[in-house]
């Protein structure tokens, strides 16, 4: 514990521009949302799009040369933060975007629901930024405490409120175990501070039994947030169980939330213990791939078997943690963006066929999407395509990478799983494919959505083929956070 | 020194057979009672510390207000506890394991000596006119303004769920609407009318 | 060979540490108990004086004292609440109906151990207080429920609920009020708090808190449950709320901790807000002349006129409704403390008014 000075804090609020804009913004549209009326609550969604993407832009000016610690050695800006923070709040603009519409139709377009999401990001970001364990857990708390209540947000749909109770009270078991495992570590160590923790645990205390407990804590809580088997029960219920717009935000940018808590954490903080918790992760991600992919086939639901993709993915990004290097974490970074941004366009798909009391989550719902809209359907396919691992398409490199690192670390078996559930895992996805292309439609409903919507939609589509075939600039930005 | 280690496990005896009583007694009144008994002991333990103020917060914020609240909930709900535990005993070995691995843990880190943990030595002898609140306040407003900030944002959002999730427009109803009885002046309501005393003859 | 003779010694220093002193404390308890019981005691008999006076009757003047009519009355009351019998409900929760009374008379009685009566005459000096003050004060509703929820009735429970809810929400609001007299002393100790406002009657907290002063008045009135805010016990609707099964002795303790808690509010106010033991004369005529010391004179003095109040508050007005109650303690109270807060931060900050030199 360095002294405290007041002007080096007063010098490290301008690091945390970003989080202190978005909290502001926050607050002020809780308040202009009380000045506008139902009928025009799309206004708080674009000032809230605006705020996103305001935040984005001082994010990504925010001066960083190397790692540095601010406001008390509670926050921390690298260069791997500064990418996370944008991308995360990119999507989470993307997803508001998608949502409009959706909410509209269910009558449940309310300021509240922007309100949580920003809020929610804030909490990702101060994840992102955490360079303590208090920090750490508030960040997580503030994200999840938005999501529970976001998740219950349509409250008079039964299955929304059980799944938000499932998972509020997953959640809350998670975080105990977060902080019991942080007080088994803060013990062991004697400090909250991961650069000294790092230090300790560098200082000969990796082999401690006391800190293999902690360790162990931190994982369940680290695998509930990322949703990986054995501690995935909720991830299906609140997928399916929550609005699909919700279902959007919980799918996209909580899981560079969960990147961020697993790098902070076991890597910034017990980089030293790699053993211990790298063992620990292999079992977590041979689980959740066989467990994802293998359960996912057997789903009707498409929130549902995209829940069980999520746990499939969140296996190939935990391979890339596990392996320890820095190309294993590169890879897992870069997995985990492209993760992200393929599940927002997909989720977005369901939401674009979806209309006033028809929900368009069941796969038959895209039966013969390719006679009702061949654009969309192309689209729609891009996105299986990705998640499915196919080139040229950016789920390839993705997948890739991660095989890479495993095998950078002679775990061949490890490689040959991951290979062999893929492969798995493409059934699903192209039977969808199959499904639209040459399956008669059951629904001939106009696809309608707002020209934005469409719009962006298509531009996430297209994103994901362009990084598919030059997915250079991705690797170099994420070669650079973690060097 | 003996005698304040003597209280110190009369207090800690009083503490766990509390938090025994919370979750084996039948009636769910009880159980918060109980724990309102804890909160007392776990309190006394942190004064004995020297943590005046969070032992006084403790009860301030706990018993005095948020358990109130359980309370209120649980005398309305009438839950029938024995309804619910039915098939709970299955579960003890498993709760057992659970229970051990966790005290095994604490114990490991309490007992940091034969582990090899950083110790941080016996905390230093306070100055005389040491104020636990005043050195509370000082590293919330300093070292750690930032997750102060956003604990306090975490609360904002617990308000904002809270409302959102229950708040209803019920149709219907009419509540009185208090600006509007207090702009009523009088002479929107009464009318005075002059008039003579008597009739004229 | 082992010998008595180092336990004995070691329990002999442990009893003369721990105990030789507490006797004194004990006799020192006991005496404030009986005079804050005593003046309980007349207390009643003056609010039913006064407000008979106010309404044009006599009040009670039928048990003579000193010859004196009606003075007598309150002895009288006791001794008939003493020979009645105590009656629990067959249904009732036994254990929890004979506690209830206990645990709303013990916080009511032990916050007067850190009311300083007069310059460093406070049983226990502690720093935080405050803080101490606002714990046991919270600790009163416990005793309300359960009496309310171990009678097994449908009044009582009625009673207790809104009592609890009640006593709840104007908790902030008197906690945000301490909170500016807090920051006014900068100390949460009690003494300090009075000590800093010496100076004659305009350094006192009520000039430059007065909304929190107010505030905190009427959420005094609102914690004890006394009229306007009532509804707990009101008699038109739910007959006599919580203690509506108890009788004898149980009930009277009740009666007790409610006018003890009056008394402890109007103390408390004069000590936040009117300068506790400091003379009014303080400031304005020279130190040494004997208006201007600082005393127990002053500090009983003072407590009576806020003690007055409660009584002309219920002479005067008629009960709130429950959700008007609540609507003034959130939608008016709070906002009020809150506002004044942030005024009274730029105050301190802009080293207007009495406190310079906080920062």
């Amino acid at each position: 514990m360095n002294a405290f000075s007041v002007a080096a804090f007063n010098s490290g609020l301008t690091l945390a521009t970003p989080e202190i804009f978005l909290g502001l913004a926050g607050c002020g549209i809780l308040l202009l949302d009380l000045l506008i009326g139902d009928e025009r609550r799309h206004w708080t969604a674009a000032l809230s799009i605006a705020a996103l993407l305001i935040t984005a832009v001082l994010a990504a000016g925010v001066e960083v040369s190397g790692p540095v610690t601010a406001l008390g050695g509670m926050f921390l800006v690298d260069a791997m933060s500064q990418a996370l923070k944008v991308v995360a709040l990119v999507i989470v603009a993307v997803v508001f975007v998608y949502s409009i519409e959706y909410m509209r139709h269910r009558g449940i377009l309310k300021g509240e629901y922007f309100v949580l999401g920003l809020f929610a990001t804030l909490g990702i970001l101060v994840l992102i930024s955490a360079a303590s364990l208090v920090t750490v857990y508030l960040g997580l708390e503030l994200l999840s405490l938005c999501l529970y209540a976001m998740v219950a947000f349509d409250r008079d749909s039964g299955r929304a409120a059980e799944s938000a109770i499932k998972f509020f009270v997953l959640g809350s078991l998670a975080s105990g175990t977060l902080l019991y495992g942080m007080s088994i570590i803060y013990g062991v160590t004697g400090s909250l501070e991961l650069g000294t923790i790092a230090a300790a645990v560098q200082g000969g205390l990796a082999t401690n039994i006391g800190l293999l407990f902690g360790i162990a804590f931190l994982i369940v809580a680290i695998g509930f947030k990322f949703g990986a088997v054995p501690f995935h029960m909720w991830i299906p219920d609140v997928y399916e169980g929550s609005p699909t717009c919700v279902t959007l935000f919980v799918g996209s940018a909580p899981k560079i939330a969960a990147f961020a808590l697993a790098m902070r954490l076991l890597v910034d903080g017990l980089g030293g213990a790699h053993v211990d918790w790298g063992q620990m992760l292999v079992v977590l991600s041979v689980l959740s791939m066989a467990v994802g992919n293998v359960v996912a086939i057997a789903q009707t639901n498409l929130k549902r078997m995209l829940g069980y993709s999520t746990i499939s993915h969140v296996g190939y990004i935990l391979l890339g943690i596990l392996a320890g290097t820095s190309q294993g974490y590169q890879s897992a970074m870069f997995y985990t963006i492209t993760y992200v941004i393929v599940a927002a366009g997909s989720f977005g798909m369901i939401l674009l066929l979806s209309r006033h009391g028809f929900e368009a989550d069941r796969i038959e719902d895209f039966k013969g999407l390719n006679a009702r809209s061949p654009w969309f359907a192309g689209m729609m396919a891009i996105f299986m395509f990705s998640l499915a691992g196919l080139p040229p398409f950016i789920g390839f490199w993705a997948k890739l990478g991660v095989i890479q690192a495993v095998l950078g670390i002679n775990a061949v078996w490890l490689a040959v799983v991951a290979v062999l559930f893929s492969v798995v895992g493409a059934f699903y996805y192209l039977r969808v494919v199959k499904m639209m292309y040459f399956d008669e439609p059951v629904d001939a409903a106009r696809i309608d959505g707002s020209p934005l919507m469409r719009a962006v939609l298509s531009a996430n589509a297209l994103l994901v083929l362009l990084l598919g075939i030059a997915p250079g600039a991705l690797l170099v930005v994420c070669a650079h956070a973690l060097p | 020194m003996m005698f304040e280690t003597l209280l110190f496990f009369a207090f800690s005896a009083v503490l766990v057979g509390a938090a025994f009583g919370v979750i084996l007694a039948r009636n769910p009144v009880y159980s918060a009672l109980l724990l309102v008994l804890c909160f007392f002991n776990s309190a006394v333990i942190w004064l004995m510390l020297d943590a005046e103020f969070l032992g006084i917060v403790l009860v301030l914020v706990y018993v005095g207000a948020v358990m109130v609240l359980f309370l209120f909930v649980v005398m309305m709900l009438d839950v029938n506890l024995e309804e619910l535990r039915k098939g709970l005993a299955g579960y003890w070995p498993i709760a057992a394991v659970v229970a051990g691995l966790m005290v095994f843990a604490i114990l490991d880190v309490v007992v940091v000596k034969h582990l090899g943990g950083v110790s941080l030595g016996a905390a230093p002898p306070l100055p005389a006119d040491y104020s636990n609140t005043r050195v509370l306040g000082e590293a919330l407003f300093t070292r750690y303004a930032y997750p102060a900030q956003i604990a306090a944002v975490i609360l904002l959002v617990a308000s904002i769920a809270a409302i959102v999730l229950t708040l209803r427009h019920r149709p219907g109803v009419k509540p009185q609407n208090v600006g509007e009885q207090v702009r009523v002046s009088a002479k929107d309501r009464v009318r005075l009318v002059k008039m003579a005393p008597e009739k004229r003859p | 060979m082992w010998t008595w003779e180092p336990i004995r010694v070691r329990l002999s220093s442990l009893i003369t540490a721990y105990w030789a002193d507490p006797v004194l404390t004990a006799v020192q308890i006991l005496m404030v108990m009986i005079g804050v019981i005593l003046v309980m005691a007349f207390y009643t008999l003056a609010e039913r004086k006064i407000i008979g006076w106010m309404q044009s009757r006599r009040g009670p003047n039928r048990v003579n004292l000193f010859w004196v009519p009606g003075l007598g009355q309150p002895f009288a009351d006791v001794v008939k609440l003493l020979f009645k019998e105590i009656l629990v409900p067959g249904d009732a929760n036994k254990v929890l109906f004979r506690v209830a009374p206990f645990l709303t008379m013990i916080p009511a009685l032990a916050i007067w151990s850190v009311i300083p009566f007069a310059p460093q005459k406070a049983f226990a000096n502690i720093d935080a207080g405050l803080l101490f003050i606002l714990a046991m004060a919270s600790l009163g509703v416990y005793g309300v429920i359960l009496a309310g929820w171990a009678a097994n009735s449908k009044y009582a429970f009625l009673g207790a609920m809104r009592s609890a809810a009640q006593i709840v929400a104007y908790e902030i609001a008197m906690g945000f009020a301490m909170v500016g007299v807090l920051m006014a002393a900068g100390s949460l100790n009690i003494g300090r708090i009075i000590e800093s406002q010496h100076g004659g009657p305009l350094s006192w907290n009520w000039f430059w808190l007065f909304p929190l002063f107010v505030v905190y008045y009427i959420a005094g009135v609102a914690e004890t449950n006394r009229a306007p805010f009532d509804v707990a016990e009101g008699e038109s609707e739910i007959v006599a709320g919580f203690h509506v099964d108890y009788s004898g002795m149980a009930f009277a303790l009740f009666f007790i901790a409610e006018y003890v808690n009056m008394i402890l509010i109007s103390a408390l106010t004069v000590i936040f807000f009117f300068g506790g033991w400091l003379s009014p004369f303080d400031g304005y005529l020279p130190a040494s002349s004997l208006l201007a010391q600082p005393g127990f004179f002053w500090f009983g003095l003072k407590t009576l006129v806020p003690m007055f109040g409660f009584l002309w508050l219920r002479a005067t007005f008629p009960r709130y409704r429950y959700d008007q109650i609540m609507r003034l303690g959130w939608k008016a109270l709070i906002p009020v403390t809150l506002v004044w807060l942030f005024v009274e931060g730029v105050l301190i900050y802009c080293h207007v008014g009495p406190w310079k030199g906080h920062i």
